[in-house]
């Protein structure tokens, strides 16, 4: 190690760096007994770049791709839907080709679907099989929303979810519940907070969380960032 | 049902059996193996709200195979007293699923 200005350091951190093979990397929080699924999952790995499926750089650059995915690319997709309205009849039209046009590739795996919360109907999505999600959009699913608990109980009792979650619905509002069963991604349009007249896209975006695109938030100014319109 | 009808997608998929607006009832049927249609569905009725489109089969890729004959895809819109029996929400809330053509018959409309 080139910083080392002087010899007489235990040197085993130096030989370890350069003298072992490296082993698959493990997660940070790996440090109980591994479990079957994580083997089953090394071992599969493994096999597949072992008999040139695939190889350990495309791996890597699909974990970087999922990583690269956030929330923040589905604000700035629902920002630009509330400044042109265009745009958001195109979103609502047609998905796919509404989030290109942004610089946004969706991939093969399954399609998108936008549903727009107007007065009076507000959407919110689960997923009651397993755990779909519009990845590509929002990237990693929160994990209750992978949660039994979540996913039993916005089918049957959505108000009350929402409750819990602080969604505070207009009288008389509906409660649209959307279960992604099929190669379907639903993303949530919500709406426009009236206090954000004449607000940049880029200020728009930052009001626009995660689960406002779930449909268990609506996203809210605060108070101090009002402005005069 | 008629004066909702307005709301639905009006676009129908060529070839598919169902419109938007029709009733249709989920089939109350086990399945053995990955399927895609919620237990608390079957036997339910409800209403297209649009056609999807058509996708392989789901219950075909999980073994395997191609998936092929393609099925049709609706969304449907089931009231949720429709679902429940208990529903404690309002009576206006709905709950919309993707179901697979082969997995709809007529329904009653309510």
């Amino acid at each position: 190690m080139i910083h080392h200005d002087h010899d007489d350091h235990d040197h085993d951190q130096h030989d370890h760096d350069h003298k072992h093979a490296h082993a698959p990397p493990h997660k940070d929080h790996d440090t109980g007994p591994v479990g079957a699924y994580e083997l089953l999952e090394e071992a599969v790995r493994s096999l597949l770049i072992e008999k040139g499926v695939l190889t350990a750089q495309e791996i890597a650059a699909q974990v970087d791709l999922m990583d690269s995915r956030s929330p923040a690319l589905g604000a700035k997709v629902v920002a630009k839907a509330w400044v042109d309205a265009d745009f958001k009849k195109r979103l609502l039209a047609d998905t796919r080709s509404a989030l290109a046009e942004v610089g946004i590739d969706i991939g093969t795996l399954a399609d998108y679907r936008t549903v727009e919360n107007v007065p009076g109907t507000h959407n919110v999505v689960v997923c009651t099989l397993c755990s779909c999600y519009p990845k590509l959009l929002l990237g990693i699913p929160p994990a209750w929303y992978k949660s039994l608990a979540y996913r039993s109980r916005v089918v049957v009792d959505p108000r009350g979810v929402l409750e819990e979650f602080g969604v505070e619905l207009p009288e008389g509002t509906e409660v649209r519940v959307h279960d992604s069963t099929a190669d379907l991604r639903y993303l949530v349009l919500p709406m426009r907070p009236k206090a954000t007249r004449g607000w940049s896209e880029a200020d728009l975006a930052t009001l626009v969380t995660r689960d406002c695109m779930i449909g268990t938030a609506v996203p809210v100014v605060a108070k101090g960032k009002r402005r005069a319109a | 049902m008629v004066a909702r009808q307005g709301k639905l997608q009006a676009t129908a998929q060529s070839g598919s059996r169902f419109a938007p607006g029709e009733a249709v009832r989920v089939a109350e049927r086990p399945a053995l193996g990955h399927c895609r249609t919620p237990w608390y569905l079957r036997g339910k009725t409800g209403v297209v709200a649009s056609v999807q489109g058509i996708f392989r089969n789901p219950e075909r890729l999980a073994y395997h195979q191609p998936g092929l004959p393609k099925r049709v895809l609706y969304k449907v819109r089931f009231e949720q007293a429709a679902i429940w029996d208990d529903y404690r929400g309002h009576a206006g809330d709905h709950l919309e699923a993707d179901i697979y053509e082969h997995w709809l018959e007529p329904g009653k409309a309510r």
